[in-house]
């Protein structure tokens, strides 16, 4: 039993499998304890059933499942945006120290700035309508990626550049043919961190303002005190998320199998 | 005239924040013939990387300069392969396209590439790992692919630094015969930096020894021993009075360099 313990031993992929459920096990019994056994007033928290339920009627009666697809394209276009902005941005930076010289300081201060206290402004700016709520995510997300990105690309072994210019490779070649596939599968690991946060950005931008969207869903929620309906909408993001996280994986080891093999 | 003169070459490495400005070679010259095999002899920490840098054009020198076939060195370039003690070979490209990568920056029609390519990969025994990534590879298989990618991209000279250093004594004495085999096939120019006396004596037509930091050239010794040469002549009185003048020179340097460390 303790050789289990040996620091980055691998579990075999049952286990794994029966750890994972089991900790999710542990989560409902939990709450089913809780909420069945009288220790929380239903007011402050459904039940497990309760939530199902209020899930189903969320279906069949309020059509959440366009909530879903409005609030899952949301999050895709903003994110789709802000990734065509700071994947090649963050390359250039990494790679070339007078452009790194030159936005780094200005994308560490915007880094910082958060994205939901732009929403006013961007009310005012674009309305209530898909484009700023886009723009939230953008903006959450972009920042935070360009500075992921330059640092992933000025990292790369610098023997892998240096041989690259003895074959004779020119500037060129050592950023698209060395650089570019070199830092592709940390940038692609990036993509996926920041895809997460962007989900926390787009319901706070569907808080306010917004008449579709799970986020919006959510506050409505609330003004009838359905604590059903509340937890199920948050369980649909981390479902998504979760889905998400194992598209990225998967595609991840297709593309770049060289980087497991390690 | 020399293939390759290197002339009153000297590297101080700038001071740093914490560290003093470092001395690493002292005004060095030589002239290296069409078709040396030369093997550069030193302590470690002497020098000897960083001679072999500025020859490829990857390190500056403080002073002096650099002629290949008369030209003046200004940076890297095809003309002088490398083949660096770290394994260097592109983690995303398979065998195969490791070795075609210089033949691709050319902008070598691709049927052209592979055929190179393959009669290389023949020639360093690794035909039927073509399509394996490094990372399945041993450490020999690594090194091999990375001569066999200086050697398909056709440089004037080839520069080695010791790239069998890794490796351990039974496979590291086959590849001196694999790069001996190779030479004594088409006589390449060769700078090979070692610290084991043995690899530079078997393979060699001259020996430069280097003095301890800062490195100068203390010796330069023909090596005349028969071509082709096996492993066998190791075991020669010849190799054996050679083995016994370089170990003086070296043994004279290496406690120079620890009574300067202590
Ligand atoms: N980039 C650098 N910045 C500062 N000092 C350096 C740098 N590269 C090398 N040096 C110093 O220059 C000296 C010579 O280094 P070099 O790598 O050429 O030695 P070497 O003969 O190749 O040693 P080894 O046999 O251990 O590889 C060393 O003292 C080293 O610390
Ligand atoms: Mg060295």
């Amino acid at each position: 039993m303790p050789s289990l313990f040996t620091p980055l031993k691998p579990v075999a992929p049952t286990l794994r499998t029966v750890l994972a459920v089991a900790c999710f096990a542990l989560f409902f019994l939990g709450w089913g304890v809780a909420t069945y056994g009288g220790f929380v007033k239903p007011l402050f928290l459904a039940s497990p059933g309760d939530t199902l339920v209020a899930g189903v009627a969320l279906f069949r009666e309020f059509g959440f499942a366009e909530d879903i697809a409005v609030t899952v394209w949301r999050v895709f276009a903003g994110f789709a945006m802000a990734a065509a902005v700071a994947v090649p941005l963050g390359i250039l930076m990494g790679a070339f120290k007078p452009v790194e010289a030159f936005f780094e300081g200005f994308v560490s201060f915007a880094r910082y700035l958060p994205a939901s206290a732009f929403i006013p402004l961007l009310i005012l700016w674009a309305g209530v309508g898909e484009f700023q709520k886009i723009l939230v995510i953008f903006i959450g997300s972009v920042f935070q990626l360009i500075i992921m990105v330059a640092v992933i690309v000025a990292g790369i072994r610098t023997d892998l550049v240096e041989a690259a210019y003895t074959l004779g490779a020119k500037r060129k070649g050592v950023v698209l043919r060395v650089l570019l596939p070199a830092s592709a599968p940390q940038i692609f690991e990036a993509l996926r961190l920041v895809l997460g946060w962007a989900w926390t950005y787009v319901i706070v931008a569907e808080l306010v303002g917004a008449s579709r969207g799970i986020g919006h869903m959510i506050i409505d929620a609330q003004r009838f005190l359905d604590t059903g309906q509340m937890i199920f909408g948050i369980f649909v993001i981390g479902l998504i998320g979760l889905i998400t996280d194992f598209l990225f994986q998967a595609v991840n080891a297709r593309l770049f199998p060289w980087a497991r093999s390690r | 005239m020399s293939k390759l003169s290197i002339r009153g070459v000297e590297k101080t490495f700038p001071a740093r924040r914490g560290t003093a400005a470092t001395r690493a070679l002292e005004p060095t010259s030589l002239e290296v013939a069409d078709n040396d095999f030369i093997t550069i002899l030193g302590p470690s920490g002497c020098g000897k990387s960083t001679l072999l840098r500025v020859v490829a054009g990857l390190e500056t020198p403080s002073g002096g300069e650099v002629l290949l076939d008369g030209q003046g060195v200004a940076g890297p370039g095809p003309d002088r392969g490398m083949v660096f003690q770290s394994y260097t070979l592109f983690p995303w490209l398979s065998v195969r396209d490791n070795v075609c990568f210089g033949l691709r920056e050319r902008g070598m029609a691709r049927a052209e590439q592979l055929a190179i390519a393959d009669r290389f990969l023949a020639q360093v025994g690794l035909k039927g790992f073509e399509n394996h990534f490094p990372a399945q590879l041993s450490g020999g298989m690594q090194q091999r692919t990375a001569l066999a990618r200086a050697l398909a991209n056709d440089p004037k000279i080839l520069l080695l630094d010791e790239p069998f250093g890794a490796l351990d004594h039974q496979t590291r004495e086959l590849m001196q015969e694999l790069l001996l085999g190779i030479w004594e096939a088409d006589r390449k120019t060769v700078l090979f930096v070692t610290h084991d006396i043995d690899e530079a004596i078997f393979m060699a037509s001259r020996v430069v020894v280097m003095s301890a930091r800062p490195g100068r050239i203390k010796c330069d010794i023909a090596i005349d021993l028969p071509h082709p040469r096996s492993y066998k002549i190791k075991t020669t009185p010849a190799f054996a009075a050679y083995k016994e003048r370089l170990t003086e020179e070296i043994r004279v340097e290496t406690i120079k360099t620890l009574s300067m460390e202590a």
